[in-house]
């Protein structure tokens, strides 16, 4: 397999496989113009996003602002969708997955929505910053009880779930680190309460209690003193386990599925070498998100596992939009796919089941998913009529792909991937284009491209 | 009792229909204990009054929008669970609810209740209409791996590819999206995970169409999602199409705010719902081997916030159906504040893994143990079957 330039330019399907995974898909026209540079010059633009090349904020909240969550997560699925800062939305996304907090407990939308767009700040930068910010957010406070972290009264919430889901894994610490982790976190709560009722729409702000801090001995990880939660931080991501731990998230987010976290401790990665390497440029870097990603991209592990991934509901339908192009402008209509879309597929952003977050791979499929997955892509291809499938239509009307049924089934499934698919999805294909000889092209094009939506391949990023 | 539940006296197999009612019900609004003081000082907005309650006996009483309730109550087919939780009731409505899904207070599962059910009714999963849900999303209660359910969001209109109007297209699609979906030797693990859902999807899907067209009823639903879910689980019921175990979702109970009429309003599509499934089973003689149980995630704050009620514990659930032996089961929650949780809630008085025990054992003849993770004190909710 060609994993880097092909003549004078990089190979389209690598291209779309990393923009599938470092972003939300690119469209045949996008893979084009970037097919002009170095694969790896690809990856340093994903992985340094500039204000210039994102979606302006105030163009946002002009046109599609409000108080209400699906006024915030259709402007997130704009960003998805258009900005060209790909991978700082993929990220956002990522920690939105680790950090899972739930709007269901919180109710405060300003908080939630604050929380992703400190992802999105920091997502590519250290650890060490990430985890502080994290620390110091009220969404994640509430939604965790420290604010219910009393001197004399730890709440060990927030320290379990810092050390079990954000940061090292079970296993890699003991009862006692998590009673002393709680202490140091003593005092850290927020100014504005996130009121249930009415519906807090003032921002809620981070404060510091020093008469609720606990400032006794406390001993974690080996390191003893006067410890607060800086200092736990600090000790938290020098931890080899917090490397590996990482590196796997980001692994099995943008790579291929891993079994479920809970299960990481008794199951070693099944790359143990790629693992290693992102392990290794973490610590070497610091906790560098950015350098441990520059690994990963530039892998042949990561070019070689093409379709290894399900994909979610939120990457199946800004796929999808971003393929159909309605959104490509400013206009009404996108919140219903972040309120209910995705929902019926079972992912609903600002709001993951549980701290956990979603449960990932295959566990996002069942009979049900499927048919919503599938009906709404069928539907969004429609009768061929939106900008983005006219274009693909016009490409494969004109270009030679109609000759014969296998260059047309060869043919559409470039122009909407490129993706690969199995034999039997592929000989499926081209009894319809047999089937189908004879009929108008362009109607003959866009059932070719509903069928491929459709496809079992295509539920897989 | 045989194997597998024919408990119900006509032969038939027994069936099980879930009414999820999403978001916290005021249980205490809801069968009303009209004479407590206690109740009125807790409740100065959010309350019904003596004049308007609809009273079972000298202590309780139905809101009054749950008329068509307490009617079924007078004929004795409804058997009302009070004070039913678990210790240390959550107040997180998804951890609640995925409590109450997974039978699990301790640990996060990912195994629902009822999924467990159906993999001992259809061991071999033959049947994937054995469990099916109407309505948005698979709740957790019916998902376990590798057990197949059925999942429909409007049956009139259920079917893949159903954006397709041209109706010889839609056909010609569909059998191509069916050799996609052949599963296939050598195929990846999740790959083939993927065929085997799709072709469920279809094999469900050609017996679920039928259904619309084999059905003709002088009952006239009202116009709201739980009325047309319950229509639509009363459509496939009589249609005989093997399921076993319904799931239906009613939602809005979380009334922090502007309860009164928000409430009432639900009540009212649920209990009229209720009624008119009811009707519309016996009218096809298909009454007697269908039990509903409607439960929520959990019970409201005693003390009103003055204008809704916040989360709290102690809610109530309801078993209906003509084999149940209608009446009052456990015991009101005590309204004397030294007993309330976290000093402000209803403390329960029945563990919902005893009233899952009992639907399990008594009604669908499976083994709960497993299920609810030991064993649990069971209710007698069923008349007893005679011959």
């Amino acid at each position: 397999m060609s994993t880097g330039a092909v003549g004078a330019r990089t190979d389209p399907a690598l291209l779309a496989h990393l923009y599938r995974r470092a972003g939300f898909g690119a469209t045949r026209e996008q893979l084009d113009r970037l097919g002009v540079q170095d694969y790896e010059d690809t990856v340093e633009f994903l992985l340094n996003p500039t204000p210039e090349a994102g979606v302006p904020d105030d163009i946002l909240a002009r046109y599609m602002g409000g108080e209400a969550p699906h006024a915030y997560t259709a402007t997130w699925l704009f960003r998805m969708i258009n900005s060209e800062c790909q991978l700082q939305e993929k990220m956002a996304l990522f920690w939105h997955h680790v950090f899972a907090t739930g709007l269901a407990k919180n109710e405060h939308v300003l908080a939630a929505s604050d929380q992703i767009e400190l992802f999105r700040r920091n997502g590519l930068r250290d650890m060490r910053t990430i985890l502080l910010d994290l620390s110091h957010d009220p969404a994640m406070i509430f939604w965790l009880d420290n604010n219910e972290n009393h001197l004399g009264e730890p709440n060990e919430n927030y320290g379990r779930e810092l050390l079990e889901l954000f940061s090292l894994g079970v296993g890699n610490y003991s009862e006692i680190d998590i009673k002393n982790a709680a202490r140091a976190f003593t005092g850290w709560t927020f100014g504005q309460p996130p009121p249930l009722y009415p519906h807090g729409y003032y921002p809620a702000d981070f404060r510091f209690d020093p008469a609720d801090h606990d400032e006794g001995e406390k001993t974690f990880l080996g390191s003893t003193g006067n410890l607060d939660g800086v200092d736990i931080i600090d000790i938290i991501v020098e931890q080899p386990a917090c490397a590996a731990f990482i590196s796997r998230h980001l692994y099995n987010f943008f790579v291929a599925d891993e079994p479920q976290v809970p299960t990481w401790n008794d199951l070693p990665p099944q790359d143990p070498e790629l693992v290693g390497a992102m392990s290794e440029a973490f610590l070497d870097s610091g906790g560098e998100i950015r350098d441990v990603l520059r690994v990963m991209f530039n892998s042949d592990s990561f070019k070689n596992a093409r379709f290894k991934k399900v994909k979610s509901p939120v990457e199946l339908v800004v796929g999808v939009l971003k393929a159909v192009g309605e959104h490509d402008d400013f206009r009404f209509g996108l919140a219903k796919y972040a309120e209910s879309t995705t929902v019926l597929m079972g992912q609903k952003l600002l709001d993951p089941p549980t701290v956990e977050g979603w449960h990932t791979g295959k566990e996002w499929i069942d009979g049900g998913n499927l048919t919503e997955r599938v009906n709404f892509a069928v539907g969004e291809i429609g009768d061929g009529s939106s900008p983005g499938i006219r274009r693909i239509v016009d490409r494969l009307v004109e270009g030679d792909s109609l000759s014969t049924p296998e260059s047309f089934v060869d043919g559409t499934l470039e122009a909407i991937g490129p993706i690969e698919v199995e034999d039997v999805t592929r000989a499926a294909l081209v009894k319809f284009a047999v089937d189908s000889e004879g009929d108008d092209d362009r109607s003959r094009v866009v059932r070719m491209l509903r069928l491929t939506v459709s496809t079992p391949e295509y539920q897989f990023a | 009792m045989t194997k597998n539940g024919t408990t119900n006296g006509n032969g038939k197999a027994s069936v099980l229909v879930v009414v999820q009612m999403t978001g916290g019900n005021d249980f205490m609004n809801t069968l009303v204990p009209y004479t407590s003081g206690l109740y009125y000082d807790s409740r100065q907005t959010v309350r019904i009054t003596e004049d308007r309650v609809l009273s079972i006996n000298d202590k309780l009483g139905f809101h009054p929008a749950a008329a068509p309730l307490k009617e079924m109550f007078d004929e004795g087919d409804v058997a009302i669970v009070q004070g039913i939780g678990y210790e240390n009731s959550n107040r997180s409505h998804f951890r609640a609810m995925d409590i109450m899904h997974t039978a699990e207070p301790n640990a996060i599962s990912t195994e629902g209740w009822l999924a467990k059910a159906i993999t001992q009714l259809d061991p071999d999963g033959k049947n994937v209409l054995t469990g099916v849900s109407f309505g948005r999303g698979l709740p957790r209660a019916m998902a376990a791996p590798g057990v197949r359910v059925t999942s429909v969001s409007d049956i009139d209109s259920y079917g893949l590819m159903t954006s397709v109007d041209i109706k010889e297209q839609r056909a010609e699609e569909l059998d191509i999206f069916k050799r996609f979906y052949t599963p296939a030797i050598g195929s990846g693990a999740t790959m083939s995970y993927l065929q085997q859902t799709g072709d469920d999807v279809l094999s469900g899907i050609d017996r679920l169409q039928t259904v619309p067209g084999r059905y003709e009823s002088t009952v006239e639903y009202a116009d709201n999602p739980i009325a047309k879910s319950l229509r639509d689980v009363a459509r496939t019921h009589i249609a005989g199409l093997g399921t076993r175990i319904f799931y239906v979702q009613h939602a809005g109970y979380d009334h922090h705010a502007i309860e009164m009429p928000a409430h009432e309003k639900l009540l009212d599509e649920l209990s009229g719902a209720l009624r008119d499934f009811m009707a519309d089973l016996r009218e096809h003689d298909a009454a007697e081997e269908v039990v509903v149980y409607a439960f929520t995630e959990f019970g409201r704050r005693v003390q009103d916030n003055g204008s809704g009620t916040d989360h709290g514990s102690g809610g109530g659930a309801f078993i209906v159906g003509e084999r149940v032996d209608g009446g009052l089961y456990a015991e009101y929650p005590s309204l004397d504040p030294k007993t309330f949780a976290n000093g402000e809630d209803l403390a329960h008085t029945f563990d919902f893994r005893g009233v899952y025990a009992t639907l399990l054992e008594q009604w669908l003849s499976v083994d709960s143990v497993d299920i609810v993770h030991g064993k649990y004190e069971q209710l007698q909710p069923f008349k007893v079957t005679q011959g």
